[in-house]
This record gives structure tokens, sequence and C-alpha cells, in this order.
């Protein structure tokens, strides 16, 4: 399943790029190298103390938020983890209300109020992530009962973890949406490691994906570091959903470059594998992809590449230059309405 | 019209109301719609999947996890959930989800989204044993985000349950297995008569008012759920010495009506609280730390507690007897400040 990032890759998956088309190709290398240089900034202002708290890199991991976001329709709703920031990115949070909420600013995505671990913003389909994990997983269920009752039209993704997978909230998360036929897309980001655990070590079937059969559901497993076998598996299961037919679970197959959190320095993976999962790329697998099918050229991505630049400046200059909540503000938003 | 109802019959007009009234509610719970089942574990929800089909009176798998998950989801994406565990003591698997999710999601977003769903909780001793009698309203006062209601009776019951319904907050709404008035082979040994006039128009009751049950001088007693009842019965026997006792009933514990406890206790001078929880850490002593903080120059004694001991529910009948307060107990405590 597992693919190199190869011109033979490239010579196959030819067609399905042409049919996909330039625009939504660049939107999708646009969006990864968002969330991939938003990381490389963050973890750079982190490490100087601008943001506080803790961070969970989403670095290396790209292909999956942004297959998943530009898969489902802009008024869909997601559901995310504590590793939340591509996810955000991908779902069009803009990146400036991000970075003001890592700067815990009031114009941050949740004023202040939930920091890196918790961004998102229903007005753009991203329900505040969930850190507990596998907690998100029958929220977004319910999510769904709704969307069906209400008869919206909207499907839901939930992203969460092979780690997730282990958790009783995913088996019944999953039942529930599954006996329901509930429209939402199980999205397993299979980094390989459950903070330092090695899936292996934690689940004797072969893929997550193997999972679904015990719902009764479909599940594929696709390499999470191919943006568009992403796109395409969730573009189905997503389809399939909103005509009623219930979920399915898509593992992506993929891989952080970096520790699990900020003070990690993944010392429980070899430098080989490192390095293997680096060779794979997906920003780099997918612009070697569109150039060699001759849809960009260097000077495109050049422009791409500087455009991301500048709107993570004028987000990092917006989030600097943001105001703090007051202390007493933590008395706030407790509850909605007259007692918040 | 008024008619006397049962708090079952009463919580069972609060939901068909509130179904009627927007189509967005619906009930959801284990072992709550099969016809031919209970219509959850005590009744309330018997016979409503008749009129409103399984779709709004959704049996979930057993999976506790999963019913709160999808109750609170539902309610984020825009439905007005009514769970039902069947015993609070279910509520412990749930808890990350009631916790975690329900409590804090409103918070975490700055007040951007809000979780508009009511778990409704049988609790109370009733010889099930440890894991199927525990009272736990005080777990959850403890947890910002989460409101709490507990009505004893069905008046309260009625205009609480769609007072929460309409809230845009999560709710815990607390119902004592003792005061619901079940009939038939659901009925429960050792029930207490809660029944009451019930208006057949619609009402609500805000949260945070409490009632004065017993107008009295000389002490106040504080009571929830079925301490309430307990105790009145204390008030007669002490009214007997001449010793007339305030019970005052808060109806919800968050919010909870300060303003009414304060000015009873400066009417009277002296509080008795009663619990049918374990002392530590509970909700009486929350109550007991507050009266002395802001009615310390009112009160002319002590404040004590009448509650269930530090230990699980008992199952032999007589031990849970000495496990619970009653009002031989609180006629103790009033006697030891007066």
């Amino acid at each position: 399943m597992i693919r190199d990032c190869d011109s033979t890759t490239t010579a196959q998956s030819g067609d399905r790029e042409n049919i996909l088309g330039k625009e939504i190709l660049l939107k999708m290398y646009r969006m990864m190298v968002l969330a991939r240089r938003f990381e490389e900034r963050v973890n750079l202002l982190f490490v100087s103390s601008e943001v506080p708290g803790t961070v969970h890199l989403y670095t290396g991991q790209e292909a999956v938020a942004v297959g998943v976001c530009l898969a489902i329709r802009p008024d869909d709703w997601i559901t995310s983890t504590h590793r939340p920031h591509g996810h955000a990115v991908a779902k069009g949070i803009p990146v400036r209300e991000l970075m003001a909420e890592l700067f815990a600013r009031t114009t941050g995505c949740c004023r202040g109020y939930g920091g890196s671990m918790h961004v998102g913003d229903m007005a753009y389909g991203m329900l505040p992530a969930i850190a507990i994990v596998g907690g998100n997983i029958p929220v977004a269920a319910g999510l769904a009962l709704a969307c069906k009752r209400l008869a919206n039209g909207k499907v839901v993704a939930c992203f969460f973890g092979d780690g997730a997978s282990s958790e009783g909230a995913f088996h019944e998360g999953v039942n529930m949406a599954a006996i329901w036929d509930l429209p939402v897309v199980f999205v397993c980001e299979n980094n390989l490691y459950g903070a330092s655990t090695h899936v292996k070590r934690v689940m004797r079937v072969e893929h997550v994906a193997d999972r679904a059969a015990a719902y009764g559901i479909p599940g594929v497993t696709v390499d999470g570091m191919d943006v568009v076998a992403v796109h395409d598996a969730v573009a189905e299961a997503a389809d399939r959903a909103r005509s009623g037919m219930g979920p399915a679970l898509v593992e992506c197959e993929t891989y952080r470059f970096v520790g699990h959190s900020r003070t990690d320095p993944g010392l429980y993976r070899t430098k080989e594998e490192v390095e293997y999962f680096k060779s794979r790329d997906s920003i780099k697998c997918l612009r070697a992809r569109v150039a060699d099918a001759g849809m960009a050229t260097e000077d495109e991505f050049t422009e791409i590449d500087q455009s991301v630049e500048r709107e993570l400046e004028e987000a990092i200059e917006f989030a600097r230059k943001s105001p703090h909540p007051l202390p007493e503000d933590c008395l706030k938003h407790v509850f909605v309405g007259k007692e918040g | 019209m008024a008619r006397t109802l049962t708090i079952v019959e009463a919580l069972k007009e609060a939901i068909r109301e509130e179904m009627d009234r927007d189509p967005r509610v619906f009930c959801i719970g284990e072992d709550i719609g099969t016809p031919g089942g209970w219509g959850g574990a005590f009744t309330v929800t018997n016979g409503l999947s008749d009129e409103y089909g399984l779709d709004r009176i959704l049996d979930t798998p057993i999976a506790e996890i999963g019913l709160a998950g999808v109750a609170i989801g539902a309610s984020i994406g825009g439905l007005r959930p009514i769970a039902d565990v069947q015993y609070g003591d279910f509520l412990f698997c749930m808890m990350d989800q009631l916790a975690n999710q329900a409590a804090k999601l409103t918070y975490m977003s700055g007040g951007k989204i809000n979780v508009p769903m009511v778990m409704r909780v049988p609790v109370g001793a009733t010889t099930r044993a440890a894991q199927h009698s525990q009272s736990l309203e005080g777990l959850f006062i403890h947890i910002p985000g989460l409101k709490v209601a507990a009505p004893c009776t069905a008046y309260d019951a009625k205009g609480l349950l769609k007072t929460a319904v309409r809230d845009d907050n999560p709710v815990m709404f607390f119902e004592h297995k003792l005061l619901y008035g079940s009939r038939g082979n659901r009925a429960e040994a050792g029930a207490l008569n809660a029944s009451g006039e019930v208006p057949e128009e619609d009402y609500t009751i805000p949260f945070g008012r409490g009632v004065v049950r017993r107008e009295g001088t000389d002490v106040t007693i504080l009571g929830k759920l079925i301490t309430v009842y307990r105790a009145m019965e204390a008030a007669e026997i002490l009214a007997k010495d001449g010793i007339e006792a305030e019970v005052i009933d808060p109806r919800t514990l968050v919010p909870f009506d300060w303003d009414m406890l304060m000015t009873s206790i400066k009417k009277t001078g002296r509080l008795v609280i009663v619990d049918e929880e374990p002392a530590t850490g509970g909700w009486a002593a929350e109550i007991a730390a507050r009266a002395v903080e802001k009615a310390f120059d009112w009160l002319d004694a002590p404040v004590l507690r009448v509650t269930a001991p530090d230990t699980p529910v008992p199952f032999a009948p007589e031990m849970e007897q000495f496990y619970l307060p009653d009002a031989r107990k609180i006629v103790v405590a009033v006697r030891q400040i007066i």
C-alpha cells in the first residue's frame, strides 16, 4: 500500500492528476506548505518562549489533514485531537486567529481560553479540538446524528490517532455511528506511535482499518503521505455517508517528523525509520508529481511558498500586537447566557 | 387545571410537552423506547415511543461513553437531547465525556459554542447495594460548567425539567428513586409519596430559586431530594417539643439559592444540612463552609451535617438503614445545637 515517491508512482497516477486538475493540486500544495511552515514557525516561537504552554506539532502528517478537508465541503464539520494545528489550517481557520490563540490573545479563535490543544471554531466547521485521546469520537457521532436529524446535508470527519483506536470511546462511538448509519468519516492518522509506544505493541490486527469489520462498516488503509490517495478515499467515504449509507473508517499511514510533544527527542524511533519517512515527505512528493505532470512551474511553486511566508509573517505580527486577556476574564464563559 | 401526578408522570408530561414544542428535542438512553420494555429503568419514558417513534425515543447500546458523547455532539450540532442514564452509578463510565467535554467545551471555545443537553440521573439507596445506589450530586457541583438540578416534588420535577431542556448549558438532572412513584413491577419498596398538584398549562421554574418547605424560627434544616422529606419528618417531631424548624429545599444545586439560605440562617441562627451522600468533601461540606464564611455573625451554634458515612452504600437492609440519614438522626443533631 505504501508507495515511494518516485517516477513510477507519478507515471501511474498521472491520469488522476489530470482529473483533479491544477487548481485543486496547487491548493493542496499551498495548504500543506502552510500547515508545515506554520508548525516550523510555532516551534521557534515556542522555543523562544513567545508561545506559552505545550505544543504537539503536526509536521509530517500534512497530507492527511489537507486530503481530508479538501475532500469534504467547506461547511462540513470536523473534530480534532491534541495535535490539531494542521486540521485547523486545512479546515480554513485563518492562521492569524490560530496564531493569536497560541499566543493566548483575545483575538485567538478561542479568545485565549483554549490554546494549542483546543483550537477550533464552528464558524469554520471545526469543533474546538478535544485533547482527551478518543474523546472526540462519540462526540463526532453525535454531531453526525444532528446532521442526519436536521437533514442539513453535512458530513462529519473525525480525526484520531492509532492510539485512540484502542480507547473504549472509539468502540462505542464508531458502533453507534454504524448502527444508525450516521454521516461521519472516521479518519485514523496512524503515525505508528501512541506517544512513545509503537502500534504493533498495542494492537493485534495488522491495520486499524481492520477494526471496521467489527462494526460492519467499510475500512480502508491508504498511504497517508499521498494527499491524493487520502483525498480520494475520503471523498468516496464522504459521498457514501452523505447519501445515507453510513460511516466508514479511513486509515491513513503517516508519520510525524518531530517528537510527540515539546520535550520529546523521539529516542524510541530509529534514525533510519525517520529518514525513510522524510524521504517520502508528502509535500516534496506532491510537488514532484505536479511538476512531472507539467502542471506547474518552479516559479509558481516559489510564488506559493513566498505567499505562505507572507501570510505567516502577518499572522505572527497580528498575534504579537493583539491584546492579552484580563486576568479576571478567567471567570467568564463557564456558561453561556446570563451566568456566563 | 391542576391534577395530582407522581414524579414519573410529571417528568413524562414535561418530556412530552417539550418534544411537542420543539422538534429538536429527543430522548436518548438505554432501554428507554423498546416496545415491551420499561421506558427507562424507572418507566419515565414508558409508552413515549408509541407516540413519538423510536427515532425520538432513541435506544442506545449499553455504552455510557457513547451515550454521553453522542448527546454532547448532538446538542452542539443543533439538537436538544434529554439523555437517560439508568442508574447514577453509571455516570462514572461516562465521566470523561461529562467532565472534560460537556463541562469544558463552552469555556475552551471562549464561549463560542454551547452544549444544551440534559442528563437525567436516578440516584438513591434502595437495597440495590453499592453499584446501583449512590447519590452523587455533590461530585457534579465540583465541576464548573455543569448545572445541577435536584427536584423533590412532582411540580418541581416538571417545571425544572422544562427549564433544563430550554437551558443552553449542560444540566445534570438528579431524580431520587424513592420519590418517583413508579407503579407496577417497577414500584419501589419504601417509596415516599412525592405526588402533588401539577398544572396542565405550560410553566417553568427558574434555576437558582429554592423554596421554604416549612417556616420556622429556631433552626434551619437544609436538605435535597429525599432528605427534604426526612427533614420535614424531623421538623414535625421537633415541633412537639416546641422547636420550630425551618426546612428549605434549594431545588437546584448549581446555581444555588444562597440568598434563601442566608436569609433563613439570619432568621434562625442555626443550620443543619442533611445529605444522602458521604460527608467528606461533599455538598453538605461546601454549604457549611459557605455558611461559616458568609453568615458567621448570625450563627448561634456550630453548623452540623447529617450525612451518610464515608462508606459505599451497603446491601443488608439493616446496614442500609444505619447508613441513611433519617428523621431521628436529624432530631438528634438539632438537639445538639439547641
